[in-house]
This record gives C-alpha cells, sequence and structure tokens, in this order.
C-alpha cells in the first residue's frame, strides 16, 4: 500500500512545467511558485484563521472597525460557552455535540460492520451478476443525498424515526455502507485470497480464515475507511436540519447553524463553535493521512 | 500416502461460467502427477477442487479408498503450496511451520521434533526466526514446502509453485521439489503451464485445454505422440511443425513436396495434417538426395544448437533444429528433407490423432 502511495505522488503532475515557467528559468520559477503558492495559502487558509481569531476576541473586539487583527484582548469566555450553560449546567451546543459523536461513532461503526464483509464476500466469491450488483451499490451515491431528503422525511415520518437519533444512524449507514463496500473491495483484493485457502488446509473454517488472517491484514484499511465515512457523518448537514428539530437530537451541524440568524449574532460562539467542531475530524484526517491518500489513488498504480 | 481418483469433474461458477467442463484422473499413489495447460484451461480449478477449496457442481474426487465430495479441506489430510506462497505474515518462519500441528493440536514435543525435521530436508536453520518479508522469494518458497512437509499428508498439491522465482531458482527449486517426492514417495498433484517443468517434473502428464484432458501420457509418450493438435502445438520448444500432407503413392506429400514416411491405418478422404518434430527434419545443401527445394528465412544461434526457419513451395516458417556446427545464411537457398521415422497424423476437422 504505502509503495504505491509513493508511486502515486512522485509520478504526480510535479514535472509538468508550464511555458512561462520554462522562460523564467529555475531561479525565477521558485519564485513565482513560492508568490503564487503564499498568495493561494493565505486566500484558503484567512478564514480559518480569522474563525481562530474571532474565537477567542471580546465581542466588541469582533465587531470593531477597522478590524483588529492583533491588539485585541485574548478570552476563553466563548470556549466556555459552548460547553457551560449561561446559568450553568450543560449548554445546548455540549449536547449537540455529544449527539454527533454518537450518530458518527455508531453509524460508522454500523457501515464497518455490515461493509466489510460485504466488501469480503464480494472480492472473493463468485456471486451471480456481480459487477451489476456493485454497480447498484455505487449508484446509491451517484445523486445528491438531498434529492432523496424529502421521501426519506416522509417514510421517517411514517415510521416514527423523526427527530431520533436512530434515525440519523440509519440514513448515515446507509449512506456509508456503499463507499464501505466499494472502498475495503479494494484493499481485500490486495490481499491475496491464498492467506484463507492455507488457513482452510490447516483446519480452519473460511469465517475463521477472514477473521484470524485477512482481516487484521485489512485494518489499515478499515481505520482509513471508517475515518472517511465518520468525516462524513460528522460534517453532515443536510438530513440532520430536516430530520431533527429538538435540542435533545440534534447533531452539532444543524445546532451551530442554528446561533446564526437572531437579532444579533454572537459571533465569537459561532466560531468557537466551529472550531472545536472542527478539530476532531483533523485530528483523525491526520492520524490516517498516509492511507486518507492511499484510499484517493487507490487502483491508480498497479503493484 | 494415496492416489487420488477424479470422476467426471465439471465445475460451473453462480455466474455462469464453466471452469471444467469434464474430466478424468486416475492419480496412483506415489506418483508426480503434473496438470499442463495454459491459463483458464481449468487445472487450478481442478487442483482446489482436490484440495476442498471449491466445490465441484458435479463428479467424485477420492483420496485413496475416502470419497471426499462433502468433506472440507483440513480433513482431507492433503497439503498444498501457492503460487503466492501464503505464509502468514506476522509468523515467524519457525511458527509457520508450527502452525498446522498447533492447529491439529499435536502435543508440543511432536510439534518441535517435525518443525525441526522439515526445517533440515528443507535447509531452513538459519531463517527458522525470521518473518516472511525477510526472506527472498527462493527462501519462501522453500518454507511453503517445509510448511507443506511438516503435515505428513497423504498427497501435497501444487498449485505453480514456481512461477514467481527468476529462471534460475526455478531449475533448482524443480530439481528439490523432484528430489524430494522421490525420496518421500508422497503422492504430488503438480499444475503448471510451464511445459519445460511438466516435462522435467512428471511421471505423468495431463494436457488440459478448455476445461478437458486432452491427453494423458508419460513425458516422453507426450513429446512424440501428442493426441491432439493443441498438444502437439503446446509441448516442445519450438513448438512441433503442422504440415499439411496429403497421402501419395503410399507416402505422405506436403504441399512443397516433402515426402515423409507414413504412418500405418491412415484414412484417405481427409484433410491431414502432419506434426514433425523439428529435430526430425534437416536442412541441407541445396540439391541433396531427397530433399525439396527451401529458403532460410531466420536462424536463431542458441550456443548448443541453431534453429532455421525456413520457407518451402508455399509451406511458411518450419522450425529444424540442427547442431551448430551446420551453417546457412539467412535467405540462402537450401534442401529440406524428413530424416525421423512416422510423424503422428491429425484430421484437420477434428484436430485429434488420426495415426
Amino acid at each position: 500500500m504505502a509503495v504505491s502511495v509513493d508511486e502515486a505522488v512522485a509520478t504526480g503532475p510535479a514535472r509538468d512545467r508550464t511555458p512561462s515557467a520554462r522562460r523564467l528559468g529555475g531561479r525565477g520559477r521558485s519564485v513565482l511558485e513560492v508568490v503564487l503558492l503564499t498568495v493561494l495559502a493565505v486566500v484558503m487558509l484567512f478564514p480559518v484563521l480569522w474563525m481562530i481569531e474571532t474565537s477567542i476576541k471580546e465581542n466588541r473586539d469582533v465587531y470593531a472597525i477597522p478590524a483588529k487583527f492583533f491588539n485585541f484582548t485574548v478570552t476563553m469566555d466563548h470556549f466556555k460557552d459552548v460547553f457551560v450553560a449561561p446559568g450553568g449546567g450543560r449548554s445546548a451546543l455540549s449536547a449537540a455535540f455529544l449527539n454527533s459523536v454518537l450518530v458518527a461513532g455508531v453509524s460508522t461503526a454500523l457501515a464497518t460492520v455490515l461493509g466489510v464483509p460485504a466488501a469480503w464476500a464480494y472480492s472473493r466469491f463468485s456471486v451471480k451478476a456481480k459487477k451489476d450488483q456493485l454497480f447498484f451499490i455505487l449508484s446509491t451515491r451517484f445523486m445528491p443525498p438531498v434529492v432523496v431528503v424529502i421521501p426519506i422525511f416522509l417514510m421517517y415520518r411514517q415510521v416514527g424515526l423523526i427527530d431520533s437519533k436512530l434515525g440519523l444512524i440509519l440514513i448515515y449507514a446507509a449512506f456509508n455502507v456503499p463507499f464501505t463496500i466499494w472502498m475495503m473491495k479494494g484493499f481485500v483484493d490486495e490481499v491475496p485470497s491464498e492467506y484463507e485457502d492455507a488457513a482452510m488446509l490447516d483446519g480452519y473454517t473460511r469465517l475463521q480464515a477472514f477473521w484470524r488472517f485477512t482481516l487484521p491484514l485489512l485494518l489499515p484499511g478499515i481505520a482509513a475507511t471508517a475515518v472517511f465515512a465518520l468525516i462524513f457523518s460528522w460534517n453532515e448537514f443536510v438530513f440532520a436540519i430536516f430530520l431533527t428539530s429538538s435540542d435533545g437530537v440534534r447533531t452539532a451541524p444543524p445546532a451551530i447553524a442554528g446561533l446564526i440568524g437572531g437579532t444579533t449574532v454572537d459571533w465569537g460562539l459561532v466560531a468557537a463553535a466551529s472550531l472545536v467542531f472542527a478539530l476532531p475530524v483533523l485530528i483523525f484526517a491526520y492520524l490516517v493521512r498516509k492511507h486518507l491518500v492511499a484510499g484517493v489513488t487507490l487502483g491508480a498504480v498497479r503493484r | 500416502m494415496a492416489g487420488i481418483e477424479v470422476t467426471a469433474l465439471h465445475k460451473r461458477y453462480p455466474d455462469g461460467t464453466v471452469a471444467v467442463e469434464h474430466v478424468d484422473l486416475s492419480i496412483r499413489d506415489g506418483e508426480l502427477f503434473v496438470m499442463l495447460g495454459p491459463s483458464g484451461c481449468g487445472k487450478t480449478t481442478t487442483l482446489r477442487a482436490i484440495a476442498g477449496l471449491e466445490r465441484q457442481t458435479t463428479g467424485d474426487i477420492r483420496i485413496g479408498d475416502t470419497l471426499v465430495n462433502d468433506l472440507p479441506p483440513a480433513e482431507r489430510d492433503i497439503a498444498m503450496v501457492f503460487q503466492f506462497y501464503a505464509l502468514y505474515p506476522h509468523l515467524k518462519t519457525r511458527d509457520n511451520l508450527a502452525f498446522p500441528l498447533r492447529a491439529e493440536g499435536l502435543p508440543k514435543s511432536e510439534v518441535q521434533e517435525r518443525v525441526d525435521e522439515a526445517a533440515r530436508l528443507m535447509r531452513l536453520g538459519p531463517l527458522l526466526d525470521r518473518r516472511p518479508h525477510r526472506l527472498s522469494g527462493g527462501e519462501q518458497q522453500r518454507v511453503a514446502l517445509a510448511r507443506a512437509l511438516v503435515r505428513r499428508p497423504r498427497a501435497f498439491l501444487m498449485d505453480e509453485p514456481l512461477t514467481n522465482l527468476d529462471a534460475e531458482l526455478r531449475a533448482d527449486m524443480r530439481t528439490e521439489i523432484k528430489h524430494l517426492q522421490g525420496e518421500l514417495g508422497t503422492t504430488m498433484v503438480y499444475v503448471t503451464h510451464d511445459q519445460v517443468e511438466a516435462m522435467s517434473l512428471g511421471h505423468r502428464i495431463a494436457i488440459l485445454n478448455k476445461g478437458r484432458v486432452e491427453q494423458i501420457g508419460t513425458p516422453l509418450e507426450v513429446y512424440d505422440r501428442p493426441a491432439s493438435l493443441f498438444c502437439a502445438a503446446f509441448i516442445g520448444s519450438p513448438p512441433m511443425n503442422l504440415i499439411e500432407v496429403e497421402v501419395a503413392d503410399g507416402k505422405l506429400r506436403s504441399q512443397g513436396g516433402l515426402t515423409l514416411a507414413p504412418p500405418p491405418g491412415l484414412p484417405r478422404d481427409r484433410r491431414l495434417v502432419a506434426g514433425v518434430r523439428p529435430e526430425a527434419l534437416e536442412v541441407t545443401e541445396q540439391g541433396a538426395e531427397r530433399s525439396v527445394a527451401a529458403r532460410v528465412v531466420s536462424a536463431e544461434w542458441l550456443g548448443d544448437e541453431i534453429i532455421y526457419v525456413v520457407d518451402h513451395g508455399g509451406q511458411r516458417e518450419v522450425r529444424v533444429r540442427m547442431p551448430p556446427t551446420v551453417r546457412f545464411a539467412a535467405d540462402a537457398p537450401v534442401g529440406l528433407r524428413h530424416t525421423g521415422g512416422p510423424p503422428p497424423v491429425y484430421d484437420v476437422s477434428t484436430e485429434e490423432l488420426v495415426a
């Protein structure tokens, strides 16, 4: 896996010289690159930096004109407000964060538990119309999720899943299972089936062979896939806002969005809540960054 | 130890592909039996059915006196060596060897004893404490063989075990496997697509094509009298020359006038092809006795021999094996004559041996 990643990176468009860059020669080219990249980085990162600043500014500094970039008083009050209600006790936002953890965690676990064995089966067994089945599974991801929000809403109302964590867990799992199957199938294909054959000759059943020999080799792949699924569930906004309404069920994305829209907006709180919200995903993505690249470039390079 | 009987084996996958059309094999006790064929001919599927890794659609498999159709792989008392070795990556060599024995629940002392014996046989002493990724391809293959040995199975199944090794190592391992099989006297079924491997290893060879057995015989039988045009083209390097002939004046005559000694019992009213080995032909000076006019197209100088490719009277690219002392330039006009005995003759329409 790691080998293919390195190759994928090395053979990328790095050597793709534009004509103007070539005319400028090596030195001019690198200066131009640095300038362009710096401009790009500033443009991309400015909102993030501004969010971080806003989250540690006092409210009057947030609204100050001209804007204060450096000379403001640092405060952690907004972060306190994210977790603690004004009168003491737990805040609605912190409850939303807990809901997010629960919904994203359980739906990811569910998608993994269902998707990994399915991927294994699709990889190992000769199944009738396998390609068609796989295509059908993939096709559920073709449409933008928002297309099915209304039908899902109506169905959920019928079966009483509206405004429940279970409802969100199920819909997120439903979206993550196809993804898990496809991504994991790539990883399973890379593990020679001979391990299982050998284990079966050594006296294990097929399932034991999968469990004891293939699964341990799949763990990095499973981690990468699960992080993708987790990020999707964690960030998901449309279904969360349509299918939930009460504070006890609502996940963090609609809860944060709900902070905007009153007569006055507490931008400090919004920024702090957004930062807290973004942090877990950043950490996870950093931990599995190697596998994320591997997952994205999977199949691009043959062994 | 045991023989293996495969009767009317047929394997069809759920998606409709037929991997094995009809295979009958009778593998004798203690025999090194090679299944040879191009990829997709059903040889590996047949082997996996014997191992119990695939369930045949119909047909019976017996190992010794036991009907094993419904036995799981572990209860068939066989060991298999795979093309990709399939050594457990997280285990050291020692534990890889001991693994099947521990799975059987043998006492520690016996496991130790058997592992040591297999390691000695395959000369694995210094490798016992390494993990698979620190072994070379040849070493991994030796460990895989040793892992098959420790089981003391009734039969070994080998699925293209040497394909992933480089040429030199492959020749060494070939000798080693043949020697080992002779030493142990255990039945071995060996699958390969490499005809040299098949010829040099097998007591008998089964040539498979499109899920059917084309021919079963000793290496010499298979070489001298291929049972079909497919076998004729598959065995031998360079392969047999397939020359269209007709019967005239009690002899076989090619379009270009080359005459061959006829085998007895030739049918008269069919289009025939004679299979002539490159060593049964001779390139001569132009106009030599019994020769027909031909032209050298190319010559491959292999050191110990020269392979001439010649055209003669409309028959293109006839390959002739000559000693390195006989030299003709490319494009030279030469003579071509047949020196061997009566060649096998095939019917063009059925592609089968007729005489």
